[in-house]
Protein backbone atom coordinates (compact mmCIF):
# COMPACT_ATOMS: atom_id res chain seq x y z
CA UNK A 1 0.00 0.00 0.00
CA UNK A 2 0.95 3.81 -1.18
CA UNK A 3 -0.02 6.35 1.90
CA UNK A 4 0.11 9.89 1.06
CA UNK A 5 -0.17 12.42 3.81
CA UNK A 6 -0.51 16.22 2.78
CA UNK A 7 1.24 18.95 5.25
CA UNK A 8 0.75 22.12 5.74
CA UNK A 9 3.09 24.46 8.06
CA UNK A 10 1.06 27.43 9.68
CA UNK A 11 1.81 30.20 12.23
CA UNK A 12 1.27 29.60 16.08
CA UNK A 13 -2.26 31.04 16.27
CA UNK A 14 -1.33 33.08 19.10
CA UNK A 15 0.74 35.20 17.14
CA UNK A 16 0.52 38.35 16.02
CA UNK A 17 -0.24 38.96 13.00
CA UNK A 18 0.99 41.84 10.30
CA UNK A 19 0.49 42.17 7.16
CA UNK A 20 2.92 41.89 3.86
CA UNK A 21 3.31 44.47 1.68
CA UNK A 22 0.84 43.78 -0.73
CA UNK A 23 -1.51 43.59 1.58
CA UNK A 24 -3.00 40.12 0.79
CA UNK A 25 -1.02 37.92 3.67
CA UNK A 26 0.19 38.12 6.81
CA UNK A 27 4.24 38.73 7.26
CA UNK A 28 6.19 36.04 8.06
CA UNK A 29 8.66 37.59 9.77
CA UNK A 30 9.32 36.82 13.59
CA UNK A 31 6.25 33.88 13.35
CA UNK A 32 7.44 30.50 14.96
CA UNK A 33 5.88 27.79 12.50
CA UNK A 34 4.19 24.18 13.09
CA UNK A 35 2.77 21.80 11.41
CA UNK A 36 -1.01 22.47 11.22
CA UNK A 37 -2.91 21.02 13.75
CA UNK A 38 -5.07 18.98 11.67
CA UNK A 39 -2.30 17.52 9.57
CA UNK A 40 -0.77 15.85 12.94
CA UNK A 41 -3.82 13.63 13.48
CA UNK A 42 -3.40 12.84 9.52
CA UNK A 43 0.25 11.92 9.77
CA UNK A 44 -0.30 9.69 12.94
CA UNK A 45 -3.22 8.00 11.45
CA UNK A 46 -1.06 7.01 8.67
CA UNK A 47 1.46 5.54 11.00
CA UNK A 48 -1.06 3.79 12.97
CA UNK A 49 -2.10 2.27 9.73
CA UNK A 50 1.14 1.55 9.18
CA UNK A 51 1.67 -0.70 12.12
CA UNK A 52 -1.21 -2.24 11.73
CA UNK A 53 0.02 -3.67 8.56
CA UNK A 54 2.95 -5.00 9.83
CA UNK A 55 5.21 -1.89 8.59
CA UNK A 56 4.21 -2.45 4.91
CA UNK A 57 2.69 0.52 3.38
CA UNK A 58 4.83 3.37 2.53
CA UNK A 59 4.15 6.70 3.86
CA UNK A 60 4.81 9.91 1.56
CA UNK A 61 4.52 13.30 3.52
CA UNK A 62 4.03 16.04 0.90
CA UNK A 63 4.60 19.77 1.85
CA UNK A 64 3.75 22.75 -0.66
CA UNK A 65 5.62 25.98 0.47
CA UNK A 66 9.17 27.34 1.41
CA UNK A 67 11.80 25.97 2.38
CA UNK A 68 10.62 26.45 5.94
CA UNK A 69 8.25 23.78 5.80
CA UNK A 70 10.90 21.16 5.74
CA UNK A 71 10.71 21.70 8.96
CA UNK A 72 7.12 20.14 9.68
CA UNK A 73 8.06 17.54 7.05
CA UNK A 74 11.21 16.29 9.43
CA UNK A 75 8.38 16.07 12.76
CA UNK A 76 6.52 13.57 10.14
CA UNK A 77 9.65 11.73 9.07
CA UNK A 78 10.10 11.64 12.75
CA UNK A 79 6.89 10.33 13.89
CA UNK A 80 7.04 7.51 11.04
CA UNK A 81 6.54 8.68 7.83
CA UNK A 82 9.13 7.00 5.45
CA UNK A 83 9.97 9.75 2.87
CA UNK A 84 9.24 13.33 1.94
CA UNK A 85 8.33 15.35 -1.16
CA UNK A 86 8.65 19.35 -0.97
CA UNK A 87 7.06 21.08 -3.57
CA UNK A 88 8.91 24.14 -3.47
CA UNK A 89 6.70 27.61 -3.47
CA UNK A 90 7.67 30.88 -1.83
CA UNK A 91 4.41 32.19 -3.44
CA UNK A 92 2.10 29.57 -2.07
CA UNK A 93 0.15 32.27 -0.65
CA UNK A 94 -1.05 33.58 -3.45
CA UNK A 95 -2.10 29.85 -5.08
CA UNK A 96 -5.75 29.39 -4.25
CA UNK A 97 -7.21 25.68 -3.15
CA UNK A 98 -7.80 24.71 -6.32
CA UNK A 99 -4.45 25.18 -7.30
CA UNK A 100 -2.58 23.59 -4.01
CA UNK A 101 -5.07 20.92 -4.88
CA UNK A 102 -4.36 20.30 -8.59
CA UNK A 103 -0.49 19.98 -7.66
CA UNK A 104 -0.61 17.45 -5.13
CA UNK A 105 -3.37 15.21 -7.39
CA UNK A 106 -1.03 15.44 -10.02
CA UNK A 107 2.14 14.81 -8.26
CA UNK A 108 -0.57 11.68 -6.76
CA UNK A 109 -1.68 10.37 -10.10
CA UNK A 110 2.55 9.51 -10.99
CA UNK A 111 2.88 7.51 -7.96
CA UNK A 112 -0.33 5.16 -7.57
CA UNK A 113 -1.40 6.35 -4.03
CA UNK A 114 -3.80 3.77 -2.47
CA UNK A 115 -4.53 6.30 0.30
CA UNK A 116 -4.35 10.13 1.30
CA UNK A 117 -4.73 11.69 4.25
CA UNK A 118 -5.17 15.41 4.67
CA UNK A 119 -6.40 17.47 7.20
CA UNK A 120 -9.83 18.71 7.47
CA UNK A 121 -8.70 22.35 7.24
CA UNK A 122 -5.53 24.43 7.30
CA UNK A 123 -5.36 26.73 10.88
CA UNK A 124 -4.46 29.54 8.66
CA UNK A 125 -6.69 29.62 5.40
CA UNK A 126 -8.98 27.26 6.57
CA UNK A 127 -10.90 26.43 3.36
CA UNK A 128 -11.28 22.89 4.05
CA UNK A 129 -11.16 22.71 -0.06
CA UNK A 130 -7.87 20.53 -0.64
CA UNK A 131 -8.26 16.99 0.42
CA UNK A 132 -11.74 16.83 -1.11
CA UNK A 133 -10.49 18.48 -4.54
CA UNK A 134 -8.08 16.13 -5.00
CA UNK A 135 -10.29 13.44 -4.22
CA UNK A 136 -12.27 14.20 -6.86
CA UNK A 137 -9.47 15.31 -9.41
CA UNK A 138 -8.13 11.87 -9.15
CA UNK A 139 -11.59 10.27 -8.99
CA UNK A 140 -11.31 8.87 -5.50
CA UNK A 141 -13.93 8.14 -2.44
CA UNK A 142 -13.78 10.75 -0.09
CA UNK A 143 -14.63 11.37 3.19
CA UNK A 144 -14.60 14.29 5.59
CA UNK A 145 -14.13 15.71 8.84
CA UNK A 146 -12.92 12.00 10.66
CA UNK A 147 -12.99 11.41 14.34
CA UNK A 148 -13.01 7.61 13.95
CA UNK A 149 -10.83 5.82 11.28
CA UNK A 150 -10.52 1.52 10.95
CA UNK A 151 -8.80 -0.36 8.11
CA UNK A 152 -9.72 -3.95 7.27
CA UNK A 153 -8.99 -5.41 3.68
CA UNK A 154 -9.69 -2.85 1.38
CA UNK A 155 -12.65 -0.89 2.91
CA UNK A 156 -11.75 1.98 5.20
CA UNK A 157 -14.77 2.98 8.00
CA UNK A 158 -15.03 6.22 8.55
CA UNK A 159 -16.37 7.97 11.35
CA UNK A 160 -17.61 11.64 10.33
CA UNK A 161 -18.28 13.84 13.43
CA UNK A 162 -21.75 16.14 12.38
CA UNK A 163 -22.91 19.37 13.99
CA UNK A 164 -23.99 18.70 17.82
CA UNK A 165 -22.11 15.50 19.08
CA UNK A 166 -23.84 12.99 16.43
CA UNK A 167 -21.94 10.86 14.27
CA UNK A 168 -22.33 9.63 10.82
CA UNK A 169 -20.32 5.98 10.01
CA UNK A 170 -19.42 5.07 6.36
CA UNK A 171 -17.48 2.89 4.55
CA UNK A 172 -15.19 3.50 1.28
CA UNK A 173 -12.84 1.36 -0.97
CA UNK A 174 -9.57 2.23 -1.60
CA UNK A 175 -8.52 4.21 -3.40
CA UNK A 176 -9.66 6.96 -1.01
CA UNK A 177 -9.28 10.27 0.48
CA UNK A 178 -10.06 11.18 3.92
CA UNK A 179 -9.93 14.42 5.85
CA UNK A 180 -9.02 14.36 9.59
CA UNK A 181 -10.41 16.38 12.60
CA UNK A 182 -9.14 16.90 16.12
CA UNK A 183 -9.90 14.68 18.26
CA UNK A 184 -9.17 11.75 15.90
CA UNK A 185 -6.52 10.30 17.92
CA UNK A 186 -3.41 11.21 20.14
CA UNK A 187 -0.50 12.33 17.74
CA UNK A 188 2.79 11.07 19.46
CA UNK A 189 5.99 12.89 20.07
CA UNK A 190 8.83 12.06 18.05
CA UNK A 191 11.39 10.45 20.21
CA UNK A 192 15.03 11.44 20.41
CA UNK A 193 16.44 7.95 18.12
CA UNK A 194 12.79 8.89 15.69
CA UNK A 195 14.88 12.10 15.42
CA UNK A 196 18.39 10.76 14.69
CA UNK A 197 16.61 8.28 12.10
CA UNK A 198 14.22 10.74 10.73
CA UNK A 199 17.55 12.97 9.39
CA UNK A 200 18.40 10.06 7.20
CA UNK A 201 15.23 9.65 5.37
CA UNK A 202 14.73 11.54 1.71
CA UNK A 203 12.99 14.67 1.28
CA UNK A 204 13.04 15.24 -2.99
CA UNK A 205 12.25 18.85 -3.73
CA UNK A 206 10.80 19.63 -6.37
CA UNK A 207 9.45 23.50 -7.90
CA UNK A 208 5.86 24.00 -7.95
CA UNK A 209 6.07 25.03 -12.01
CA UNK A 210 6.78 21.03 -12.51
CA UNK A 211 3.53 20.30 -10.73
CA UNK A 212 1.48 23.62 -11.74
CA UNK A 213 -0.57 23.78 -14.90
CA UNK A 214 -3.93 25.52 -13.30
CA UNK A 215 -5.10 29.15 -13.39
CA UNK A 216 -6.46 30.44 -9.76
CA UNK A 217 -9.88 30.71 -9.53
CA UNK A 218 -10.78 32.44 -6.61
CA UNK A 219 -8.21 35.58 -4.96
CA UNK A 220 -7.89 37.04 -2.13
CA UNK A 221 -7.92 41.01 -2.52
CA UNK A 222 -6.97 42.15 0.78
CA UNK A 223 -6.54 40.75 4.02
CA UNK A 224 -7.14 42.87 7.34
CA UNK A 225 -7.97 42.42 11.00
CA UNK A 226 -11.68 42.16 11.83
CA UNK A 227 -13.11 45.39 12.71
CA UNK A 228 -13.61 45.37 16.65
CA UNK A 229 -17.45 45.26 17.55
CA UNK A 230 -18.67 45.60 20.91
CA UNK A 231 -16.52 47.63 22.73
CA UNK A 232 -15.88 45.74 25.59
CA UNK A 233 -13.82 46.57 28.47
CA UNK A 234 -9.96 45.43 28.77
CA UNK A 235 -8.83 45.23 32.24
CA UNK A 236 -4.83 45.29 32.43
CA UNK A 237 -2.45 45.57 35.15
CA UNK A 238 -2.04 43.77 38.70
CA UNK A 239 -4.57 40.62 39.29
CA UNK A 240 -5.28 42.02 43.00
CA UNK A 241 -6.62 45.00 40.74
CA UNK A 242 -8.07 43.40 38.14
CA UNK A 243 -10.29 41.11 40.39
CA UNK A 244 -11.49 44.32 42.39
CA UNK A 245 -12.06 46.13 38.57
CA UNK A 246 -14.04 42.73 37.60
CA UNK A 247 -16.04 42.27 40.90
CA UNK A 248 -16.91 46.05 40.55
CA UNK A 249 -18.71 45.24 36.54
CA UNK A 250 -20.35 41.85 37.64
CA UNK A 251 -22.41 43.27 40.96
CA UNK A 252 -23.30 46.37 38.54
CA UNK A 253 -24.08 44.63 35.54
CA UNK A 254 -25.53 40.74 36.33
CA UNK A 255 -27.26 39.53 39.15
CA UNK A 256 -24.86 36.60 39.90
CA UNK A 257 -22.91 38.06 42.57
CA UNK A 258 -25.87 39.36 44.75
CA UNK A 259 -25.32 36.69 47.02
CA UNK A 260 -21.60 37.39 47.38
CA UNK B 1 -28.79 37.15 -11.00
CA UNK B 2 -29.36 33.54 -9.97
CA UNK B 3 -28.24 31.36 -6.65
CA UNK B 4 -28.98 28.01 -6.45
CA UNK B 5 -28.96 27.03 -2.89
CA UNK B 6 -28.27 23.82 -1.21
CA UNK B 7 -30.51 22.45 1.47
CA UNK B 8 -29.87 20.49 4.60
CA UNK B 9 -31.87 17.18 5.79
CA UNK B 10 -30.61 14.80 8.34
CA UNK B 11 -32.27 12.17 10.65
CA UNK B 12 -35.66 12.67 8.48
CA UNK B 13 -35.31 16.43 8.75
CA UNK B 14 -34.97 19.70 7.23
CA UNK B 15 -32.60 21.51 8.96
CA UNK B 16 -33.18 25.52 9.84
CA UNK B 17 -29.68 26.69 8.29
CA UNK B 18 -31.90 25.83 5.23
CA UNK B 19 -33.56 29.35 5.68
CA UNK B 20 -29.91 31.20 6.30
CA UNK B 21 -29.21 29.91 2.69
CA UNK B 22 -32.86 31.82 1.89
CA UNK B 23 -31.54 35.31 3.77
CA UNK B 24 -27.73 34.92 1.71
CA UNK B 25 -29.38 34.50 -1.49
CA UNK B 26 -31.34 37.95 -0.27
CA UNK B 27 -28.91 39.92 0.81
CA UNK B 28 -26.84 38.96 -2.99
CA UNK B 29 -29.85 39.78 -4.23
CA UNK B 30 -30.32 37.19 -5.84
CA UNK B 31 -33.06 34.97 -7.36
CA UNK B 32 -33.53 31.54 -5.60
CA UNK B 33 -33.80 28.07 -6.81
CA UNK B 34 -32.92 25.35 -4.08
CA UNK B 35 -31.99 21.66 -4.57
CA UNK B 36 -33.35 19.26 -1.22
CA UNK B 37 -32.24 15.52 -1.32
CA UNK B 38 -34.83 15.07 1.69
CA UNK B 39 -38.75 14.65 1.28
CA UNK B 40 -41.85 16.36 0.16
CA UNK B 41 -43.59 16.10 3.43
CA UNK B 42 -40.66 18.61 4.77
CA UNK B 43 -39.89 21.21 2.13
CA UNK B 44 -39.19 24.35 2.81
CA UNK B 45 -41.19 27.77 2.34
CA UNK B 46 -39.20 30.35 -0.16
CA UNK B 47 -40.28 31.87 -3.56
CA UNK B 48 -38.40 29.65 -6.19
CA UNK B 49 -38.07 26.62 -8.19
CA UNK B 50 -37.12 23.69 -5.49
CA UNK B 51 -35.26 20.44 -6.90
CA UNK B 52 -36.15 17.54 -4.86
CA UNK B 53 -34.45 14.30 -5.01
CA UNK B 54 -36.05 12.02 -2.82
CA UNK B 55 -33.45 11.40 0.69
CA UNK B 56 -34.74 7.60 0.95
CA UNK B 57 -33.44 6.92 -2.69
CA UNK B 58 -30.40 8.90 -2.80
CA UNK B 59 -29.69 8.97 1.04
CA UNK B 60 -28.89 11.84 4.03
CA UNK B 61 -25.44 10.89 3.19
CA UNK B 62 -24.20 9.89 -0.17
CA UNK B 63 -21.45 12.69 -2.00
CA UNK B 64 -21.33 10.91 -4.98
CA UNK B 65 -24.89 10.63 -5.59
CA UNK B 66 -25.92 14.35 -4.23
CA UNK B 67 -23.04 15.93 -6.49
CA UNK B 68 -24.76 14.62 -9.75
CA UNK B 69 -28.17 15.65 -8.26
CA UNK B 70 -26.68 19.57 -8.08
CA UNK B 71 -25.08 19.08 -10.95
CA UNK B 72 -28.48 18.10 -12.63
CA UNK B 73 -29.99 21.56 -11.06
CA UNK B 74 -26.75 23.62 -12.03
CA UNK B 75 -27.86 22.01 -15.65
CA UNK B 76 -30.71 23.39 -15.76
CA UNK B 77 -30.68 26.63 -13.65
CA UNK B 78 -27.31 28.14 -14.81
CA UNK B 79 -26.86 29.85 -11.23
CA UNK B 80 -24.52 32.79 -10.59
CA UNK B 81 -23.99 31.12 -7.13
CA UNK B 82 -24.10 27.62 -5.86
CA UNK B 83 -24.70 28.08 -2.10
CA UNK B 84 -24.09 25.97 0.78
CA UNK B 85 -24.07 26.11 4.97
CA UNK B 86 -19.97 25.42 5.74
CA UNK B 87 -20.88 22.53 7.77
CA UNK B 88 -20.02 18.56 7.93
CA UNK B 89 -22.48 18.26 4.80
CA UNK B 90 -21.69 21.57 2.83
CA UNK B 91 -17.47 21.43 3.07
CA UNK B 92 -17.81 17.81 2.49
CA UNK B 93 -20.06 18.50 -0.84
CA UNK B 94 -19.25 21.57 -2.12
CA UNK B 95 -16.03 21.23 -3.29
CA UNK B 96 -17.10 18.05 -5.16
CA UNK B 97 -19.80 20.19 -6.87
CA UNK B 98 -17.10 23.04 -7.60
CA UNK B 99 -14.19 20.91 -8.86
CA UNK B 100 -16.84 18.91 -11.33
CA UNK B 101 -17.36 22.38 -12.85
CA UNK B 102 -14.08 23.78 -12.66
CA UNK B 103 -15.23 26.47 -10.63
CA UNK B 104 -13.83 28.87 -7.97
CA UNK B 105 -15.01 27.87 -4.30
CA UNK B 106 -14.94 30.34 -1.56
CA UNK B 107 -15.28 28.75 1.87
CA UNK B 108 -17.21 30.31 5.30
CA UNK B 109 -18.45 33.40 4.30
CA UNK B 110 -19.12 35.58 7.13
CA UNK B 111 -20.18 38.70 5.02
CA UNK B 112 -20.85 40.50 1.89
CA UNK B 113 -18.53 43.65 1.54
CA UNK B 114 -18.58 45.74 -2.04
CA UNK B 115 -19.16 42.23 -4.13
CA UNK B 116 -16.77 40.56 -2.72
CA UNK B 117 -16.84 37.97 -0.01
CA UNK B 118 -15.31 38.35 3.53
CA UNK B 119 -14.02 35.35 4.72
CA UNK B 120 -11.90 34.59 7.90
CA UNK B 121 -8.98 33.00 8.78
CA UNK B 122 -5.96 32.18 11.21
CA UNK B 123 -8.24 31.15 13.59
CA UNK B 124 -10.54 34.47 12.91
CA UNK B 125 -7.75 36.49 14.23
CA UNK B 126 -7.62 37.96 10.70
CA UNK B 127 -9.96 38.45 7.68
CA UNK B 128 -9.68 37.93 4.02
CA UNK B 129 -11.77 40.15 1.21
CA UNK B 130 -12.36 36.91 -1.73
CA UNK B 131 -12.86 37.57 -5.36
CA UNK B 132 -13.99 34.94 -7.33
CA UNK B 133 -12.84 34.55 -10.94
CA UNK B 134 -15.41 33.47 -13.47
CA UNK B 135 -18.99 32.98 -14.04
CA UNK B 136 -20.43 30.76 -11.13
CA UNK B 137 -18.77 30.81 -7.83
CA UNK B 138 -19.42 28.02 -5.08
CA UNK B 139 -19.95 29.31 -1.91
CA UNK B 140 -20.24 28.09 1.66
CA UNK B 141 -21.40 30.45 4.62
CA UNK B 142 -20.79 30.48 7.95
CA UNK B 143 -23.52 28.62 9.98
CA UNK B 144 -25.51 31.51 11.75
CA UNK B 145 -23.71 34.54 9.72
CA UNK B 146 -26.72 35.02 8.13
CA UNK B 147 -30.33 34.99 9.07
CA UNK B 148 -33.71 35.62 8.13
CA UNK B 149 -36.15 38.67 9.42
CA UNK B 150 -39.23 37.15 10.04
CA UNK B 151 -40.64 33.76 9.66
CA UNK B 152 -39.63 31.83 6.10
CA UNK B 153 -42.69 32.34 3.23
CA UNK B 154 -43.80 31.00 0.09
CA UNK B 155 -44.51 27.95 -1.61
CA UNK B 156 -41.83 26.76 -4.66
CA UNK B 157 -42.79 25.54 -7.77
CA UNK B 158 -41.50 21.89 -7.26
CA UNK B 159 -39.77 19.57 -9.96
CA UNK B 160 -38.47 16.06 -9.23
CA UNK B 161 -34.73 14.96 -9.81
CA UNK B 162 -33.91 11.25 -10.61
CA UNK B 163 -30.62 10.31 -11.40
CA UNK B 164 -30.04 6.98 -14.13
CA UNK B 165 -27.54 5.91 -12.32
CA UNK B 166 -26.65 5.28 -8.72
CA UNK B 167 -23.31 3.77 -8.25
CA UNK B 168 -21.53 5.72 -5.31
CA UNK B 169 -17.82 5.17 -3.73
CA UNK B 170 -19.35 5.89 -0.85
CA UNK B 171 -21.67 3.97 1.61
CA UNK B 172 -23.70 5.44 4.31
CA UNK B 173 -23.83 3.01 7.00
CA UNK B 174 -25.95 5.11 10.26
CA UNK B 175 -25.76 7.62 12.79
CA UNK B 176 -24.00 7.33 16.14
CA UNK B 177 -25.77 9.85 18.61
CA UNK B 178 -24.14 11.66 20.46
CA UNK B 179 -23.22 10.76 23.96
CA UNK B 180 -25.51 11.13 26.93
CA UNK B 181 -24.91 14.58 28.90
CA UNK B 182 -24.15 14.08 32.18
CA UNK B 183 -24.21 17.60 32.70
CA UNK B 184 -26.61 20.22 31.55
CA UNK B 185 -25.18 23.02 30.70
CA UNK B 186 -27.87 24.65 28.98
CA UNK B 187 -30.09 25.18 32.48
CA UNK B 188 -26.67 26.91 34.26
CA UNK B 189 -26.97 30.21 34.65
CA UNK B 190 -23.33 30.61 34.98
CA UNK B 191 -20.74 28.84 33.39
CA UNK B 192 -16.94 28.73 33.93
CA UNK B 193 -15.25 27.21 30.92
CA UNK B 194 -11.63 25.82 30.72
CA UNK B 195 -9.61 26.54 27.38
CA UNK B 196 -6.17 24.82 26.15
CA UNK B 197 -4.38 27.88 27.82
CA UNK B 198 -5.24 26.10 31.03
CA UNK B 199 -1.95 24.14 30.40
CA UNK B 200 -2.28 20.87 31.72
CA UNK B 201 -5.25 18.37 32.93
CA UNK B 202 -4.13 18.58 36.86
CA UNK B 203 -5.43 22.45 36.63
CA UNK B 204 -9.05 21.91 35.16
CA UNK B 205 -10.20 21.50 38.56
CA UNK B 206 -8.92 25.07 39.73
CA UNK B 207 -11.31 26.34 37.32
CA UNK B 208 -14.57 23.94 37.88
CA UNK B 209 -13.78 25.40 41.61
CA UNK B 210 -14.50 28.80 40.33
CA UNK B 211 -17.77 27.83 38.91
CA UNK B 212 -18.80 25.98 41.77
CA UNK B 213 -17.62 29.43 43.99
CA UNK B 214 -19.86 31.04 41.09
CA UNK B 215 -22.85 28.28 41.72
CA UNK B 216 -22.33 27.35 37.98
CA UNK B 217 -20.73 24.29 36.07
CA UNK B 218 -17.61 24.26 34.46
CA UNK B 219 -17.44 24.44 30.32
CA UNK B 220 -14.60 23.61 28.09
CA UNK B 221 -13.12 24.11 24.79
CA UNK B 222 -12.89 21.10 22.30
CA UNK B 223 -9.25 20.76 22.62
CA UNK B 224 -9.45 20.30 26.56
CA UNK B 225 -12.24 17.54 25.80
CA UNK B 226 -10.25 15.73 23.11
CA UNK B 227 -7.12 15.53 25.01
CA UNK B 228 -9.29 13.70 28.08
CA UNK B 229 -9.27 16.52 30.78
CA UNK B 230 -12.90 17.14 30.97
CA UNK B 231 -15.67 14.65 29.64
CA UNK B 232 -17.24 15.60 26.38
CA UNK B 233 -20.54 16.81 28.45
CA UNK B 234 -19.06 19.79 29.24
CA UNK B 235 -17.78 20.75 25.53
CA UNK B 236 -19.43 24.12 24.88
CA UNK B 237 -19.50 24.97 20.80
CA UNK B 238 -21.15 23.45 17.55
CA UNK B 239 -19.97 19.95 18.12
CA UNK B 240 -20.72 20.40 22.16
CA UNK B 241 -23.58 22.30 23.57
CA UNK B 242 -24.93 25.24 22.86
CA UNK B 243 -25.54 27.51 26.07
CA UNK B 244 -27.16 30.96 26.94
CA UNK B 245 -26.12 31.64 30.81
CA UNK B 246 -26.13 34.59 32.86
CA UNK B 247 -22.18 34.97 33.25
CA UNK B 248 -19.95 32.92 31.32
CA UNK B 249 -16.23 32.85 31.78
CA UNK B 250 -13.73 31.61 29.44
CA UNK B 251 -10.43 30.78 30.62
CA UNK B 252 -7.48 30.19 28.46
CA UNK B 253 -9.51 30.18 25.19
CA UNK B 254 -8.83 31.93 22.12
CA UNK B 255 -12.57 32.40 20.74
CA UNK B 256 -12.25 30.03 17.57
CA UNK B 257 -15.93 30.44 15.64
CA UNK B 258 -16.55 27.11 16.80
CA UNK B 259 -16.10 27.62 20.26
CA UNK B 260 -18.46 31.25 20.26
CA UNK B 261 -21.15 29.53 17.95
CA UNK B 262 -21.96 27.56 21.49
CA UNK B 263 -21.71 30.76 24.26
CA UNK B 264 -22.49 33.90 21.87
CA UNK B 265 -25.98 34.14 23.59
CA UNK B 266 -24.60 34.12 27.22
CA UNK B 267 -26.25 37.09 28.42
CA UNK B 268 -22.83 38.47 30.33
CA UNK B 269 -19.03 37.29 28.74
CA UNK B 270 -15.77 37.30 30.49
CA UNK B 271 -12.71 36.29 28.53
CA UNK B 272 -9.64 35.52 30.30
CA UNK B 273 -6.37 35.66 28.42
CA UNK B 274 -2.73 36.69 28.08
CA UNK B 275 -3.07 37.57 24.56
CA UNK B 276 -4.94 40.73 24.82
CA UNK B 277 -5.70 40.28 20.59
CA UNK B 278 -7.02 37.13 21.27
CA UNK B 279 -10.19 36.89 19.25
CA UNK B 280 -12.51 36.12 22.07
CA UNK B 281 -11.93 39.64 23.06
CA UNK B 282 -14.52 41.05 20.11
CA UNK B 283 -17.55 39.38 21.83
CA UNK B 284 -16.80 39.56 25.54
CA UNK B 285 -18.13 42.07 28.02
CA UNK B 286 -14.61 42.26 30.00
CA UNK B 287 -11.32 40.80 28.30
CA UNK B 288 -9.02 40.41 31.57
CA UNK B 289 -5.30 40.28 30.18
CA UNK B 290 -3.75 37.76 32.70
CA UNK B 291 -2.41 34.28 33.17
CA UNK B 292 -5.48 32.14 33.63
CA UNK B 293 -3.64 29.83 37.03
CA UNK B 294 -2.92 33.30 38.23
CA UNK B 295 -6.04 35.25 38.05
CA UNK B 296 -8.77 32.25 38.52
CA UNK B 297 -7.29 31.02 41.66
CA UNK B 298 -7.49 34.63 43.46
CA UNK B 299 -10.90 35.07 41.92
CA UNK B 300 -11.78 32.01 43.70
CA UNK B 301 -10.29 33.11 46.61
CA UNK B 302 -11.88 36.55 46.71
CA UNK B 303 -15.82 35.02 46.03
CA UNK B 304 -15.08 33.00 49.31
CA UNK B 305 -14.75 36.28 51.06
C1 LIG C 1 -15.80 21.21 12.61
C2 LIG C 1 -15.22 21.74 13.87
C3 LIG C 1 -15.96 21.70 15.03
C4 LIG C 1 -15.44 22.23 16.21
N1 LIG C 1 -16.22 22.22 17.34
C5 LIG C 1 -15.78 22.84 18.45
C6 LIG C 1 -16.59 22.94 19.63
O1 LIG C 1 -17.73 22.44 19.69
N2 LIG C 1 -16.09 23.59 20.71
C7 LIG C 1 -14.84 24.15 20.71
O2 LIG C 1 -14.44 24.74 21.73
N3 LIG C 1 -14.04 24.05 19.63
C8 LIG C 1 -14.47 23.40 18.51
N4 LIG C 1 -13.64 23.30 17.42
C9 LIG C 1 -12.23 23.70 17.56
C10 LIG C 1 -12.00 25.19 17.39
O3 LIG C 1 -11.80 25.49 16.03
C11 LIG C 1 -10.73 25.61 18.18
O4 LIG C 1 -9.65 24.82 17.75
C12 LIG C 1 -10.89 25.47 19.68
O5 LIG C 1 -12.10 26.08 20.12
C13 LIG C 1 -9.71 26.11 20.39
O6 LIG C 1 -9.78 25.86 21.77
P1 LIG C 1 -9.03 26.79 22.82
O7 LIG C 1 -9.50 28.19 22.64
O8 LIG C 1 -9.19 26.16 24.15
O9 LIG C 1 -7.50 26.63 22.41
P2 LIG C 1 -6.52 27.61 21.62
O10 LIG C 1 -7.12 28.09 20.36
O11 LIG C 1 -5.22 26.92 21.58
O12 LIG C 1 -6.42 28.89 22.56
C14 LIG C 1 -5.78 28.91 23.79
C15 LIG C 1 -5.90 30.32 24.33
O13 LIG C 1 -5.37 30.37 25.64
C16 LIG C 1 -4.57 31.52 25.81
N5 LIG C 1 -3.58 31.20 26.82
C17 LIG C 1 -2.52 30.35 26.73
N6 LIG C 1 -1.88 30.28 27.91
C18 LIG C 1 -2.54 31.08 28.76
C19 LIG C 1 -2.35 31.44 30.12
N7 LIG C 1 -1.36 30.91 30.85
N8 LIG C 1 -3.21 32.31 30.68
C20 LIG C 1 -4.22 32.88 29.94
N9 LIG C 1 -4.44 32.56 28.66
C21 LIG C 1 -3.61 31.69 28.07
C22 LIG C 1 -3.98 31.80 24.45
O14 LIG C 1 -3.66 33.18 24.31
C23 LIG C 1 -5.13 31.37 23.52
O15 LIG C 1 -5.98 32.46 23.23
C24 LIG C 1 -14.14 22.76 16.24
C25 LIG C 1 -13.38 22.78 15.08
C26 LIG C 1 -13.90 22.28 13.89
C27 LIG C 1 -13.09 22.34 12.65
N1 LIG D 1 0.51 24.08 1.08
C1 LIG D 1 0.06 22.85 1.40
N2 LIG D 1 0.90 21.78 1.36
C2 LIG D 1 0.46 20.53 1.66
N3 LIG D 1 -0.79 20.27 2.05
C3 LIG D 1 -1.68 21.28 2.11
C4 LIG D 1 -1.31 22.62 1.78
N4 LIG D 1 -2.40 23.41 1.95
C5 LIG D 1 -3.40 22.60 2.37
N5 LIG D 1 -2.98 21.32 2.47
C6 LIG D 1 -3.74 20.15 2.94
O1 LIG D 1 -5.12 20.37 2.75
C7 LIG D 1 -5.81 20.42 4.01
C8 LIG D 1 -6.93 21.42 3.93
O2 LIG D 1 -6.42 22.72 3.71
P1 LIG D 1 -7.33 23.96 3.33
O3 LIG D 1 -8.15 23.57 2.14
O4 LIG D 1 -6.38 25.08 3.07
O5 LIG D 1 -8.20 24.24 4.54
C9 LIG D 1 -4.73 20.71 5.03
O6 LIG D 1 -5.08 20.22 6.31
C10 LIG D 1 -3.54 19.95 4.45
O7 LIG D 1 -3.64 18.56 4.72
Amino acid sequence: MKILVCIKQVPDMESRFKLNSDGTWYDETDLAFRMNEYDEYAVEQAVQLKEQLGGEPEITVLSIGPDRVVEAMKKALAMGADRGVHIQDPKYYQKDPWQIASAIARHAASQNYDLVFTGMQSQDRGSAQVGVTVAEILGFACATTLVGFSYDNGVITAKRELEGGTKGVAKLKLPAVVTCQLGLNTPRYPTLPNIMKAKKKEIAVQPIAELLQEEELTATARMYPPARKGGGIVIEGDVKDQIEKLFGILKEKTTVLRAA
Amino acid sequence: MKALLIAEYRQGKLLDSTYELVAFAKELGAETAMVLVGSAADAPKFEGRLYLADAAKYGEYNPDLHKKLVLAAVAKENPDYIVFIHSSYGWDLAPRVAASLRTGQVSEVVALVDGKFEVTCCNAKMRRSVAAKGTTTVVTIQAGAFSLQGEPQGSPQVEALELAETAAKVEFVGYEAAEQKEVDLTRAEVIVSAGRGVGKKENVPVIAELARALGGELGASRPVVDAGWAPHSHQVGTTGQTVSPKLYIACGISGAIQHLAGMKKADFIVAINKDKDAPIGEIADVLVVADVMQFVPAMTARCAR
